[in-house]
This record gives structure tokens, sequence and C-alpha cells, in this order.
């Protein structure tokens, strides 16, 4: 068994830094390399991908970057776990197999986890009792069921650790945690069994400091954020795991950015609710059992961690659409800035009350004022200038697109000194929402496939 | 004396729905009994009048010198729903950390 790993942080979302994953395996030495892909409703948008060409459904983003890394990767022996897959797995697996083709490199395993996507079985499951109320509100599913686009049960480490046992260098998967992807390496290296609580827990915390990239380390640091260094070129964070749970983050020398006790927690307050449940389809880690010390420069030891027995059901994201948006934004400038801009809204809302239009909802705020703070606003004096942003909302998409056709108007029939309208009238955006719900660990598996090229 | 929160703590806010969670930090461990003191359910709930418009909920956890607040109702609906700039509730931890909080004198050392 190793005595330690380096398990490094390559993306925290969606279009995070592209040169982060470059850096990771280029910049110093690390045994595995996570990314995450997937926020709460990547996973339909994925789904309408795939729905207009079935070789489409993955993050595309990873393709031109294993084109760059896999060399790195293939020669350091370098493992990449990611959730990237989306919808597609094996389309994104074909996709990295073509790119391997191109470089010559031989050899390489690739590992999938399938079986997360269960759109076209919710209804046999429902027939079975499995309600799928929203978790949040307790609504029922059949409220939304005909517009559902996508549903994907959240697996855990455990399928990952299967691939890595049958060779896999390369992981992908569809909607498997964040914190299974950091958790998974380490399972698979110090032989951590499924009761391990304690162990799985200090995992799973392990992935929570790596799985928003750069949050750990120096980016969105709010404490002291000017006292961080050379944020251009920030190193995503590390983790540097020990077979008894005990984890150092770190970051490559040599590289921007700032790993410390604060920056640590507050990656660690990061979107959590109850400290003491934080539940995975692994574990539940118990954030107040958690121990921080700054080891030196850019290292700090994650002790400590508890867990308790996994839950006997899988978290089920499902996406379903819900009506139209659209927004637009107007500048105005001083004398009377924000009179001016409320003018104008008031003008704007008196217009489409006149044309009967039907909205859900008309939100209006004032970007240099009052969008962050509503009414908590403080006037401080006369403005330079204010920005109006209005949004509306609505599932009659005739009155979302009449909305955008008032905006330009305003400009020679409003306020004055108004700029700051460009790119068009706006456009109806769909409204893909997002509905948590849970399903019983027994009603679905898991299926790992590896393969060699 | 009356006091600025963030000159005893720093912050970080995100979503969860239509929840926001702000978890906010001491500056030096002395402080978290002051935030544990002052930063009471009650002081951020009258804060954030006009913000959140549900619960709010708080946890301790003393082991980071830190509390975490999950403020419900906070975000226009939440996710892609709401029609809020800040729809993820990135900023929440700047509005907190601009509250002012009337502390007793001898709870903060010299050095503050």
């Amino acid at each position: 068994m190793k005595h330690s790993i380096r398990i490094a942080s390559g993306q925290g979302f969606w279009g995070d830094l592209q040169t982060a994953p470059l850096d990771q395996v280029r910049k110093g030495p690390i045994d595995y390399m996570m990314m995450d892909f997937l926020a709460e409703v990547t996973m339909s948008i994925l789904q309408k991908q795939k729905m207009k060409d079935s070789k489409l459904g993955y993050a595309k983003d990873l393709i031109p970057l294993f084109e760059e890394i896999l060399p790195d990767v293939v020669n350091k022996n370098i493992t990449v776990i990611t959730n990237g897959g989306g919808v597609n797995p094996l389309a994104c697996r074909d996709a990295i197999f073509s790119v391997a083709k191109k470089l010559g490199i031989k050899g390489l395993k690739i590992g999938v986890v399938l079986g997360d996507d269960i759109l076209n079985e919710i209804d046999s499951f429902a027939a079975r009792g499995i309600a799928f109320d929203n978790m949040e509100s307790d609504a029922k599913l059949a409220s939304i069921r005909s517009n559902l686009i996508s549903a994907n049960v959240y697996f855990g480490a455990f399928p990952i650790v299967e691939a890595l046992q049958q060779g896999a260098q390369i992981v992908i998967t569809g909607r498997t945690t964040d914190t299974g992807l950091t958790l998974a390496p380490m399972i698979y290296e110090f032989g951590w069994q499924k009761s391990d609580w304690d162990k799985l827990a200090a995992g799973t915390v392990a992935g929570h400091i790596l799985e928003c990239g750069g949050q750990a380390s120096g980016g969105n640091f709010s404490a002291e954020w000017k006292s961080v260094p050379d944020l251009a070129h920030i190193g995503f964070p590390i983790a540097e795991a020990h077979p008894d749970g005990r984890v150092v983050i770190t970051k490559h020398e040599n590289t921007g950015g700032l790993v410390s006790e604060a920056t640590v927690k507050e990656q660690l307050l990061y979107e959590i609710g109850n400290p003491k449940n934080y539940i995975t389809p692994d574990c539940i880690a118990d954030f107040t059992s958690i121990r921080l010390k700054e080891l030196g420069s850019n290292r700090v030891e994650v002790s400590g961690v508890k867990g308790r027995a996994a839950t006997e059901t899988y978290k089920v994201s499902m996406a379903y659409f819900d009506g139209y948006t659209s927004f637009s934004t107007l500048t105005y400038a001083w004398p009377d800035a924000l009179e001016k801009a409320k003018k104008a809204d008031e003008i704007l809302r008196t217009r489409l009350k006149d044309l009967n239009l039907s909205f859900d909802e008309i939100r209006t705020e004032y970007l240099g004022f009052d969008s962050c703070f509503g009414p908590l606003a403080k006037s401080s004096g006369e403005m330079n200038e204010v920005v109006m942003r209005i949004g509306v909302r609505s599932h009659d998409k005739n009155s979302v697109e009449r909305f955008g056709k008032e905006i330009a108007p305003l400009i020679l029939t409003g306020p004055p000194s108004v700029t700051g309208f460009a790119g068009g009238r706006p456009k109806p955006s769909e409204v893909i929402a997002y509905w948590p719900s849970l399903i019983p660990k027994t009603a679905v598996t898991p299926k790992v496939v590896v393969e060699e090229i | 004396m009356k006091i600025q929160l963030i000159e005893i703590a720093h912050a970080r806010s995100g979503d969860k729905g239509d929840t926001g969670n702000v978890g906010v930090i001491a500056r030096r461990p002395e402080y978290y009994s002051l935030l544990v003191k002052y930063l009471t359910v009650e002081k951020v709930k009258e804060h954030f009048r006009g913000i959140c418009n549900g619960n709010v909920e708080l946890y301790e956890l003393p082991n980071l010198g830190a509390l975490n607040f999950l403020l419900h109702k906070s975000l226009g609906g939440g996710g892609t729903i709401s029609l809020k700039n800040d729809a993820q509730g990135k900023t929440l931890s700047s509005v907190m950390l601009r509250m002012e909080l009337e502390i007793e004198e001898k709870h903060l050392n010299s050095e503050h």
C-alpha cells in the first residue's frame, strides 16, 4: 500500500479555468486528477444536446483537453476521474479513444460508470411505489411529470473504485457526486471498506474541499483577498491523502493563490446545510469533527473527521421545463440616475400592463445600487450612473417575447441620458427547473465497463 | 461599542435551491464566542428582513470557529427560476458582514 497519494482538482465546474488541469499535470507530481463538471441542471442541458445528436450529451471541453494532457497523463501514470460524461459517458469515452488513436497511444484503459440515467424508467418505478416527491417542497412528481427532461441518480465513489480495480486509467461517469470523485482513489489505494465510516467521511471532506477548484486555494476569498498572491496563475488545490484518513491540502509550488486555514475554512462552509449531517451515497460526514492545522506555507492538515453509516437512499436529480424568462438592462447617467431608472421601470410596467400580458414575476433591480443588498442598500449621495436590470418569467412565451420589444422604445420615449442597449431584442430562454428526490438504493445498480484501446 | 461584523469575521455564501447559506468564520479563535453571543438567529433574521422571506437556521462549528446560517426563501425561487442578479446568493456574505453589532467593550481585546 502507498503511504500517501496526491489527488489534484482540475475543474470546479463546467467552464472553469481552462489552464488549471494542464498546470496540475505539468507543474508538479500528482497521482490522480478529479474534474467536476456537473451542476444541478447541467444534466438537463446535456440531455437536450443528446436528443438532437445521439453522439453528444457530455462535457465537450473534455476532448480538446485530453488532446493536450493525454501524453502527460500516460507518461506520468496519472489517473483522471471525471463526471463530465454527463448523460452520454460512452460517447465521451469513444471520443477520448479517438484522441488516443490520433496521438498514437496504445494500451489505455478507460472505465465508464453507467446506470444513473433513469429517465425512461420513471413510470415503472412510480408503478412500484417510488414516489419521487420533491424532497425540498414535498410536491408530487405528477405536477411536473409531463415536463420532465432528465432524471439521474447520484452515485458515490464505489462504482469508480470498481473501474480502478479493473485497471482503468481514466474513469468517466455520469451523475456521480462531486465528493465521490476524490474519495474513490483513496478507497482504492488504501483498501478502505464500505463500513469504514470515519475514513469515508475524511475522504468526503477532502472531496468537498477540492470540488470547487480554486475556491479552496485563494479564489473568492473574503478574509484577506488583497493579500492573495498572483491569482492570475492560481494553483488549484491538491489533497495529499494518507491511509488513516489524514489529508493535507496544498498546491503545486511556483503557482499563485493561497492555501491557508482561512481559505480551507471558507470552502468547508460553502453550500453546506446541517454540518453534522453532510449526506453522500457513501457515508454521512460530520463537519463539526474536522480539525485543521497549518503545517507550513500552503499546507493545511485536515484530520479527526468522524462519519456515520450511509443512508438507504440515493438522491435523484431531475430537471423539468418550467416556462420562459427574459432579461434586459439599460444604463442611466447623472443627474438623478436612480430616479430616471425607477421612472423607466414604472413606464415599462405600465405599458406591459396595458398590453394585458401574463407574467408569473417581473423583477427590477438597480445594479450599482441594490441588486446585492435589496432593501438594505444605503443611499450614498449622487450616483454617477445606475443600470436598470429587469427580468420577467412566464409560462406564456408570447408575453416574454413581447416584453423584449418594449425595452428599446424606452430610450427615445422615456427618461433622458440612457444608454447600454446592445445586442438586439432580448429573446425568451427556457427555464429548466430542478427537482430533487430520493430512490431506495436497492432499486438501481450502477454498471461499470472498462475497455482498452 | 459598535462594530461591523467584517471586523471580527469573514464569510462565504452560496445556494441550495431557494435557500442561501452563509458561513461566518471568526478572524481569531477568541472572536468565536462573540459570534455565538451576538450573531443570533433573531439578529440575523432582523438584518435580512426584505431579503430572507423564510426561516433562519443556525448551526455551530466550534472546531472551525464558525457559524453556518441557512436563510430560507431568499433567492427569488432559486436556481434557474430566479430573476435576481444574485440568484445563487454569492453576495449574501457581504450583506452579512456589513451588519453592525453593539457589543460590550470587554469582549474585544486591545489588539482589535
